[in-house]
């Protein structure tokens, strides 16, 4: 399972407001949160982003609101991971739960900057900054969080076991 | 090696004599709560999952308070789904408008959580009611719908922080002065993943009120859970509002901490965090000039009737400045009724204020209360991220009741202990 993509970067502290302000919190609805995901730290995102393009933010990413909104909000963009130094306890859950592939590594948080091209590995926690020659290491993932992603989710994932 | 207050309540939840912090157990949930926001997509997820039954009709809440009364035609739909499940599955605490009030205020009131439940909410503030000595957190609307569906969680155990509260609060210092000075200190992600254990002589000090904004803040920290032990103010709150059986779990003596603090309230000053992080504390006193727009006072950090009451003893015989807009939301009916009978009501309206219904609204700029582009508002809400409370270059300051009264009165970030030398 890998990930690639060109990277927006961010700072410390990305919470749950900015990823999708409450103003949109009408609708959980993908195709409509994408069009404001982000917008109140960054006008450009939504209109930017690609397929496959990866965020990088720093300390305690995604931190207040439990809104399930922010992260389908980012996957409903097309992102296909989050690397951070660290996630906030209830969207570090929630990524898991909506499919959408985080990764905590805090060498990567450091030294990778908006732009940069960059892979990242689930099975080995291995990401590789293809603009920069350079490699960091990860937390893999353990076995039934490759399989919750690869479900796209916790809902299709429960539905599988039973 | 013992273990913390939280870590027996799960071990406890999970039918195990023992858990350790970073260890992976299924509990079973007292309450399993959602709203108006994050109920709909649960409800979704519930049917998805292939669920037809909740769990237990007696240990859901459904409560529709967020966009309520509903602000637009998208926020009705929403509400109407929540309700349309809740009376399909005869849940039995759905709450309409008339008997709602803010959740995290309205299921201590009604008696629905008590000492050593286990309780997760879709909503980040679920953790208010470790005040009552219940393990709560919050979880997103899948985790809902599962214990919806199940009756059960899966949690990984926290480690945890201990805060030992010390000495007594000078008159103005309340319980948001309290939390605000902790996350001043240990940062908006100095508990991540973590328990906030408080404990300790100065916990006396402390009314239920008090700890109800502390443990509701304890997200702010990054925490996973903030917990007071059960006292006497504790049992009496139980007593007076609920007829279900509480269980008191104290911490081993030899429970272990990542970290500890002491707090001594008696050196606490009313404390004001500025734009945009809860972490940017700073005492009144080095609060500065800062002129405001707005004034919001209720939320379910600080909507109860001690809130209201310090912030009527400040307005009383006062006017809001001309131009300061004051908003006061009691967080429920009950709350509301008693502020009238107190007369607190007339004091509001009298001093200029606007009274509203209850509602979560300003506080995740939903409605009533939403800035314009460069305003600034104190508000006793929690949050004060950028574009919180409506535009992104909007600043919110974030005080207690009594603090955001007295700045309504000087229409500037204001000492309450100086509120007698403003006119």
């Amino acid at each position: 399972m890998k990930a690639r993509g060109r990277v927006f970067k961010y700072g410390d502290n990305i919470d749950t407001d900015v990823i999708i302000p409450a103003r949109y919190l009408s609708t959980a609805d993908p195709e409509e949160l994408k069009k404001h995901c982000m917008e109140d730290i960054d006008k450009e995102f939504a209109s930017k982003v690609e397929a496959g393009d990866i965020i990088v933010g720093q300390k305690n990413f995604g931190c207040g609101s439990s809104r399930e909104h922010a992260p389908i909000a980012i996957k409903g963009s097309g992102v296909s991971c989050v690397i951070a130094e660290s996630f906030a306890r209830i969207f570090y859950r929630n990524s898991f739960n909506m499919g959408l592939p985080i990764i905590e590594s805090a060498e990567a948080s450091r030294n990778i900057e908006d732009g940069d091209e960059v892979e990242v590995n689930f099975e080995t926690g291995e990401i590789s900054n293809i603009s920069k020659g350079e490699t960091y290491k990860g937390q893999p993932y353990p076995d039934f969080i490759q399989k919750i992603i690869q479900k796209e989710g916790l809902v299709n994932y429960v539905k599988a076991k039973i | 090696m013992g273990m913390t207050m939280t870590q027996k309540i799960l071990a406890a939840h999970a039918g195990v004599e023992k858990v350790v912090a970073g260890q992976f157990i299924e509990a079973k949930l007292d309450m399993v709560l959602g709203n108006d926001i994050t109920g709909p997509p649960a409800i979704n997820e519930f049917h998805k999952m292939g669920a037809n039954e909740v769990f237990h009709k007696d240990k859901i809440a459904l409560v529709p308070d967020h966009f309520t009364p509903n602000k637009d035609i998208k926020s009705a739909e929403q509400c109407k789904f929540m309700r349309e499940f809740a009376n399909a599955q005869e849940v039995t605490n759905y709450f309409e408008i008339g008997e709602m009030g803010i959740e995290h205020a309205l299921l201590p009131e009604k008696g629905l959580v008590v000492a050593g439940d286990v309780v997760i909410g879709a909503d980040s503030h679920t953790c208010t009611y470790g005040a009552l000595g219940a393990f709560s957190t919050g979880v997103g609307s899948t985790d809902m719908a599962a214990g919806m569906a199940s009756g059960e969680a899966w949690f990984k155990v926290p480690p945890a922080i201990k805060f030992n509260i010390v000495g007594k609060p000078s008159k103005w210092v309340s319980g948001k002065d309290v939390i605000l000075h902790i996350i001043g200190k240990i940062g908006v992600d100095g508990a991540l993943y973590k328990s906030m254990e408080f404990i300790g002589e100065g916990i006396k000090n402390l009314t239920m009120d008090d700890r109800f904004t502390i443990s509701n803040m304890a997200i702010e920290a990054g925490a996973k859970n903030g917990i007071f032990p059960v006292d006497e103010i504790t049992i009496d709150y139980m007593k007076n509002h609920s007829t279900r059986e509480f269980k008191v779990y104290e911490a081993d003596q030899d429970a272990v901490y990542d970290e500890e603090y002491t707090i001594d309230l008696s050196s606490l000053r009313p404390t004001v965090a500025f734009p945009h992080l809860p972490e940017n504390t700073r005492t009144i006193d080095e609060a500065g000039d800062v002129e405001i727009d707005q004034v919001v006072i209720g939320s379910c950090t600080n909507g109860r009737i001690d809130d209201l009451r310090a912030a009527a003893k400040i307005l009383k015989g006062q006017k809001v400045k001309k131009g300061v807009r004051t908003i006061i939301f009691p967080a429920t009916q009950k709350i509301y009724l008693q502020a009238i009978e107190e007369g607190l009501i007339s004091i509001f309206i009298e001093a200029g204020a606007a009274v509203s219904t209850p509602t979560c609204g300003p506080c995740l700029g939903g409605h009533m209360g939403i800035l314009a582009e460069g305003e600034k508002c104190v508000a006793t809400t929690n949050r004060n991220f950028v574009g919180r409370m409506g535009h992104s270059t909007s600043e919110i300051y974030l005080a207690s009741p009594a603090v955001a009264a007295a700045s309504a009165v000087a229409g500037k970030i204001y000492n309450p202990e100086k509120i007698g030398e403003v006119n």
